[in-house]
């Protein structure tokens, strides 16, 4: 049998109706997703005005018919005299967790946005990431203003996102003397971030991990937790699409159109339909993380963000419950953590020629296992499901592998260039967890280019859930 | 529209030719020299990607050959060939762990996670002929499909509307906030239980699924799955509801036990056993209705 045509989700051509439809079955669909909306709201009661559809939708219901029937021969004069001001376009390059959030920033700023994704939404570097929601504790001793975002969205995404985390903690084992020499410096740079902690002596660290190795001489709590590294950014997704977004993935941007040195939209090839058309827009985000040089050379723009890979290993089994952390300096393989039925350790890290390049390095594997048996003994033995590596969109990198790099986002204006150019703005760094905080600089930056001067709403609006992103 | 590319069925460049193995007859130097060949060329697959853009009427199959390392998956060996050699190729992918269950595809006619299987698994190294003049027999080429029963995208990607809009009766997705809730012990009946949060939503199932293929209206093994989920843990839902969705004629009864739901789900969520628990718990509960005290 032949399977159904359809045009791809976001395509602007109307579906032909397929066979298969189950009109009845599709309304039940928006109506469930209608009640999760009054369910989410109900929840946070604070954010029902933001869960309610915005402009575009209303706007649309809005202009009926007069109440006295037109006659026929003289078609009713169009509404042109006085029409809506057009309301800026924004084109986001990448479909990513910062893609998705900013699609979700700008539209409840009223603003029109346009997201192109090459692949599938999420499958560049955010679907791939180790699936931690960060406390900021990591960054803590190394980069104050990572970690201090890292807590800061940490505990925000758990309000506009609820049921996409695990809500487990972390761990930070101390297993040597020199683990334990570090706590101090540990707790006090957790402290000065208002990072929360709490310390676990061995016994009641064992307790609630029993698989830690017994040779552990006391724990750190944190409030880390495990989240869905697709699913969370699904909802961002889902989010913005039902304020009016236009999210089409499988559509490469293939150049960058300029007016002298001002980006006025896009060639993009939808990859789905095989063909190539234009998109014009007002400004053009580079969201593209670890692809962000490679887009910005597109507009003849030079971006400083390095593909800084890392390794990631997926065993059987769920032989945790909570975030295990090596009590030391973040190196290679010291966190481990659960996902569903799988126990996720990571990572290494160098730098990339390619973030396309799956290879992963000889022996980064074997590192990573090593390590993280040293915190969770049962690794040592266990079956490996996947080994996979995903390419961090990094800004400035230091020693040659990238784990000091900062993770701090940095959102660049390419007005304010030595050669400016206008129209065009690049977000790139950070983390998973600073997805949403990314957005919001960005279309603070976007907004102010603009004129627009609605503040950023999204730290109080609570997100559909990710089933939301699969309805017609 | 552009000009349709020519198909690239040929690989540009014919496969290396193997390093001689054994030192030419009448070579002056003895076979102690000749025993290096090298490294072995690494083996290469050929995979056969059904295409299909989202106009056409029906799809064709592109032959690309290429590369494999030890360790590569299926989503590797794509992944490269997009990279590599066909940069419009359509397929859907996230997590690469078996996580998140979009780059489910059909292998040979069988649905996996591409990113969980191993293309050795599948299409093992043939062992060295005992007669080192026998011809050696050509590997198969690996057959990649989308999966079925669902709305096609382009090439192998699907859409998943028509899989979440099964569960949509049944209410999902059960989400907990914490695996075990601090001072709460878990029902002893659920440890027994998978976790329906096991469940990762990749459709592998409903494509596996006979009745499905047939009947459109069957709810599937999913939704049913997390039918049985809720009547194994309510957590305050109406079980009537539930069950009598599962008692509808498209339901549970439509299912005639193939159990390849079962066989193909990558995360052991075991579809076909919910279902019989699913049967167990509406035949119980019509009883307890016959005497007044059912739901």
């Amino acid at each position: 049998m032949s399977p159904e045509v359809r045009a791809f989700v976001g395509d602007s051509i109307p579906p032909e109706p397929s066979k298969t439809q189950r009109p009845a079955r599709r309304k039940k669909t928006r109506d469930a997703v209608a009640a999760e909306v009054v369910a989410a709201a109900e929840s946070a009661p604070e954010s029902a005005a933001a869960a309610e559809p915005a402009a575009p939708e209303a706007a649309a219901a809005e202009p009926g018919p007069s109440p006295r029937p037109t006659r026929k021969r003289r078609p009713a004069p169009k509404p042109k005299a006085a029409p809506e001001p057009v309301k800026p376009h924004i084109l986001i390059i990448g479909g990513g967790g910062t893609g998705g959030a900013l699609a979700h920033d700008l539209t409840l700023r009223g603003l029109r946005v346009t997201v192109v994704e090459r692949g599938e939404v999420t499958s560049g570097t955010t679907g791939r990431h180790h699936g931690l929601l960060h406390s900021g504790a990591r960054y803590a001793t190394t980069d104050r203003a990572a970690a201090i975002e890292c807590i800061t969205e940490n505990k925000l995404l758990r309000r506009i996102a609820p049921g996409s985390f695990e809500e487990n903690d972390g761990l930070y084992v101390a297993l040597s003397d020199e683990d334990v020499d570090f706590a101090a410096t540990f707790l006090e740079a957790c402290w000065q971030c208002a990072v929360p902690t709490r310390r676990v002596e061995r016994d009641a660290a064992l307790r609630m991990e029993p698989g830690l190795n017994p040779d552990l001489r006391f724990a750190i709590q944190v409030p880390d937790a495990t989240m869905d590294a697709m699913r969370v950014p699904l909802r961002f997704f889902a989010t913005a699409r039902r304020n009016g977004a236009d999210i089409r993935p499988f559509t490469e941007v293939v150049a960058v159109t300029t007016a002298g040195r001002s980006v006025t939209g896009v060639m993009v090839r939808d990859h789905a339909a095989g063909r190539e058309y234009e998109i014009g827009a007002d400004v053009v985000v580079n969201a593209a993380g670890p692809w962000a040089g490679r887009v910005a050379a597109l507009a003849g723009v030079d971006v400083a963000v390095t593909p800084s890979a890392g390794v990631m290993v997926a065993v059987r089994g769920r032989h945790c419950n909570m975030v295990l952390n090596r009590l030391h300096e973040p190196g290679d393989g010291d966190i481990v953590l659960p996902q569903r039925g799988l126990t996720v350790v990571g990572s290494s890290s160098w730098i990339a020629e390619d973030p396309d390049d799956p290879t992963i390095p000889a022996g980064h594997v074997e590192t990573i296992m090593r390590e993280g048996a040293a915190l969770l003994p049962a690794l040592a033995n266990a079956d490996i499901r996947a080994r996979w590596s995903a390419a961090r969109p990094l800004v400035g990198v230091g020693d040659g592998t990238g784990r000091d790099a900062t993770r701090e986002l940095r959102c660049f204006d390419h007005a304010a260039d030595a050669t400016p150019t206008d129209g065009f703005v690049t977000i790139a760094g950070g983390k998973a967890t600073t997805m949403r905080a990314m957005a919001e600089a960005t279309a603070d930056i976007v907004c102010a280019k603009l004129g627009v001067t609605e503040p950023c709403r999204t730290g109080e609006t609570v997100l559909l859930p990710h089933t939301a992103w699969y309805v017609e | 529209m552009s000009p349709r590319k020519p198909r690239p069925t040929e690989p540009t460049a014919p496969p290396e030719p193997p390093p001689p193995a054994v030192e030419p007859v009448g070579s002056v130097e003895p076979a102690v020299q000749a025993v290096d060949p090298g490294p072995p060329p690494p083996p290469r697959r050929v995979f056969l990607v059904s295409r299909r853009r989202s106009g056409d009427r029906e799809p064709h199959f592109d032959d690309f050959e290429i590369e494999i390392g030890p360790d590569d998956t299926v989503l590797d060996a794509l992944l490269r060939i997009r990279r590599t050699r066909e940069p419009t190729l359509v397929v859907r992918h996230s997590c690469m762990h078996a996580s998140c269950g979009t780059c489910g595809v059909r292998i040979n006619g069988r649905e996996a996670l591409a990113c969980d299987t191993k293309v050795e698994a599948i299409s093992p190294e043939p062992p060295k002929p005992i007669d080192p003049a026998a011809p050696i027999k050509p590997i198969k080429p690996i057959k990649l499909e989308p999966l079925a029963n669902q709305r096609h995208v382009a090439d192998l990607a699907t859409d998943m509307v028509d899989f979440y809009a099964r569960f949509d009766a049944v209410g999902l997705p059960l989400v907990r906030n914490a695996e075990v809730a601090p001072g709460v012990e878990p029902p002893a009946e659920l440890k027994a239980f998978g976790r329906f949060e096991n469940c990762i939503e990749c459709g592998l199932c409903l494509s596996a699924c006979p009745i499905a293929r047939t009947n459109h209206d069957y709810i599937g093994p999913a939704a049913l799955a997390a039918a049985a989920r809720v009547v194994e843990e309510p957590r305050g839902r109406d079980l009537g509801v539930v069950l009598a969705i599962a008692a509808e004629p498209d339901s549970v009864w439509r299912c005639r036990d193939a159990m390849e739901c079962s066989v193909v789900c990558p995360s052991a969520v075991e579809p076909a056993l919910a279902l019989f628990t699913l049967r167990r718990h509406i035949a119980a509960n019509g009883a307890r209705r016959f005497f007044g005290r059912g739901v």
